[in-house]
């Protein structure tokens, strides 16, 4: 990748912490942790100084066992969590190149409906379980400022059929729908608005392997033809394989390797991707 | 037992409070203060709120007129209107064009109100977000941050489900493009009278403890798609069977022995003046 090229998104020096930290914990040079867990005072350090950065119509795959901070950090991206400090940068004509992170609710609020799509582990968080499929998409595209229910009703149909879900459910609620189909639904939603960036945080987990297999076929699809770059958080090694150009390895909320995601499945350096790598063989 | 209640039921320092909170309603069109909603001798959600209102205004030169669904002699409206004319001594009225201040259940009088004139409207449900999301905290925010995207779903669900929007009455208006606001349950027809009214129109919610209020000549719009435009009740073909009036809101009434439907001006006191009015010529 030519290192010139202007990234879409650039992540510097994300912090998350759960608690205020104490003298033993507070000095990120030496600090006393069991994990990402200070003993004496029950801090959490659930992001430690991450850094990273996405370019146009890249997949970026992020994996580490749970705990190490994928979705936290996912969560932060997407505003549904205040951070610790740290910046967030997206560079894009519709968007100043500010630091999103300390930007008004209101400024974030539009980058998220304009800019961003995130589709969540658990449908639940992403999708209105009680309204319609149709609405759960017309949703945000009325908060990306579309007030037009024939053109978002085409949108919504375009978009579904997309994810095959049969014509005749799509004025149904999600909440009479399958885990695959909620998750389809969710993954039609967060594309309603063509985002440039969109964040997947564990699409697949909990899906049955066809299932599984059909849903990332669409998003490999859905990457090639609209050129959206993704963030894909994943514990499972096949799923990033399939996906992802480049690859970052949590553990313990922090960054431990980083590379083409072929390099970090075939010659893994650090002992806890070794470790992660053997065990999927 | 002949108990001496202060001028207009409340100690002054409980009417001066209501009168501050009115005085930012009026300032922040649209917006709902919260105040601190008084035990009062009708229950909560019997127009507390629209009482309370009216009483912390209501001084010695007024003409009180309260209206209940369009009619001046229902039960509701009877009592009211002797209860502020019992602890306030000032004069009742019927006729709209003669009232100061209008208490008003769920209409707004035919007859068009004037610089001088109050209107203040009984709400149960001042929220227009509350059916999408049930959290005053979070509906607080969605406010602050201009986010409306809840209340133009709830109306194209509606489309989507019903093929038009159905809200009877209470459909949500937005006030001079800010703030989204629930116009109590007066009908389709009425929206329309709320924008550009000469007269000051408030609304007292006594059970959810909120006041707000349109100012004189403030633009209000009812929410609407682009091609699903708002529409308000028509009664084209019919005329009030005891006046003739048309183009005026209309009650639906079945007679029992011939099955026969006839219509009947819905103000009382608009129906009245006309039948007089037609004596006396």
């Amino acid at each position: 990748m030519n290192t010139k090229e202007q990234p879409i998104l650039r992540l510097s020096h994300l912090h998350k912490q759960y608690g205020s930290g104490c003298q033993a914990c507070r000095d990120p040079q030496d600090r006393q942790l069991d994990r990402n867990f200070c003993p004496r005072c029950g801090t959490v350090y659930a992001c430690d100084d991450l850094n990273f950065d996405v370019y146009p119509g890249e997949i970026l795959g992020v994996v580490g066992e749970s705990g190490s901070g994928k979705s936290t950090m996912m969560r932060c991206i997407y505003f549904d969590e205040e951070v610790s400090s740290g910046s967030l940068h997206l560079f894009h004509e519709k968007v100043a190149p500010v630091n999103l992170f300390a930007a008004s609710a209101q400024q974030r609020r539009h980058v998220r409906n304009h800019l961003m799509g995130k589709v969540y582990q658990n449908p639940v968080y992403g999708l209105r379980m009680n309204f319609t499929s149709i609405g759960n998409i017309a949703e945000k595209l009325i908060a990306a400022g579309s007030r037009h229910v024939g053109e978002m009703e085409n949108r919504a149909v375009e978009l579904l059929e997309h994810v095959r879900i049969p014509v005749f459910r799509m004025k149904e609620a999600p909440a009479h729908f399958s885990g695959g189909m909620q998750q389809r639904v969710q993954i039609a939603k967060a594309l309603s608005n063509n985002p440039p960036v969109l964040l997947l945080d564990e699409v697949t987990t909990g899906l049955d392997l066809s299932v599984q297999a059909n849903v990332l076929d669409l998003i490999k699809e859905i990457q090639r033809e609209l050129a959206i770059s993704m963030v894909v958080v994943s514990h499972d090694l096949g799923v990033i394989r399939m996906l992802a150009d480049r690859t970052i390895v949590l553990l313990n909320g922090k960054i431990i390797e980083q590379g083409l995601t072929d390099q970090i499945l075939e010659d893994p350096q650090h002992a806890y991707t070794q470790q992660l790598v053997q065990s999927l063989l | 037992m002949n108990i001496e209640y202060n001028f207009a039921f409340f100690d002054e320092g409980s009417k001066r409070e209501i009168r501050r909170a009115t005085l930012k309603a009026v300032a922040i069109p649209g917006y709902q203060v919260p105040f601190a909603s008084r035990e009062m001798p009708i229950a909560r959600g019997w127009g507390t709120g629209g009482l309370q209102l009216t009483l912390s205004l209501i001084g010695r030169d007024d003409v009180v007129k309260v209206i209940d669904q369009g009619s001046d002699e229902s039960v509701n409206a009877v009592n009211i209107k002797k209860l502020i004319q019992k602890t306030t001594g000032v004069a009742t009225t019927d006729e709209t064009r003669e009232a100061t201040l209008i208490q008003s259940r769920h209409r707004i009088p035919e007859t068009p109100l004037q610089e001088n004139q109050i209107l203040v409207l009984q709400v149960p449900l001042p929220e227009p977000l509350r059916a999408f999301e049930p959290s005053e905290l979070k509906t607080r925010r969605l406010h602050a941050e201009k986010e409306y995207s809840g209340a133009w779903l709830m109306l194209f669900e509606e489309i989507v489900k019903f093929g038009r929007m159905t809200t009877g009455a209470d459909h949500p208006v937005q006030v001079e493009s800010a703030y989204v606001m629930a116009p109590s349950p007066i009908p389709r027809f009425d929206n329309l009278k709320l924008a550009d009214n000469k007269a000051l129109l408030l609304f007292g919610a006594g059970r959810e403890k909120k006041v707000y209020a349109v100012p004189p000549h403030t633009r209000v719009q009812s929410l609407a798609f682009e091609d699903h435009p708002f529409e308000p009740e028509r009664f084209e073909s019919v005329s009030c069977r005891l006046c003739g009036a048309t183009g005026v809101f209309m009650d639906e009434i079945l007679d029992d022995q011939s099955g026969q439907t006839v219509h009947q001006c819905n103000d009382t006191n608009h129906c009245l003046a006309r039948l007089n009015s037609r004596g006396q010529a």
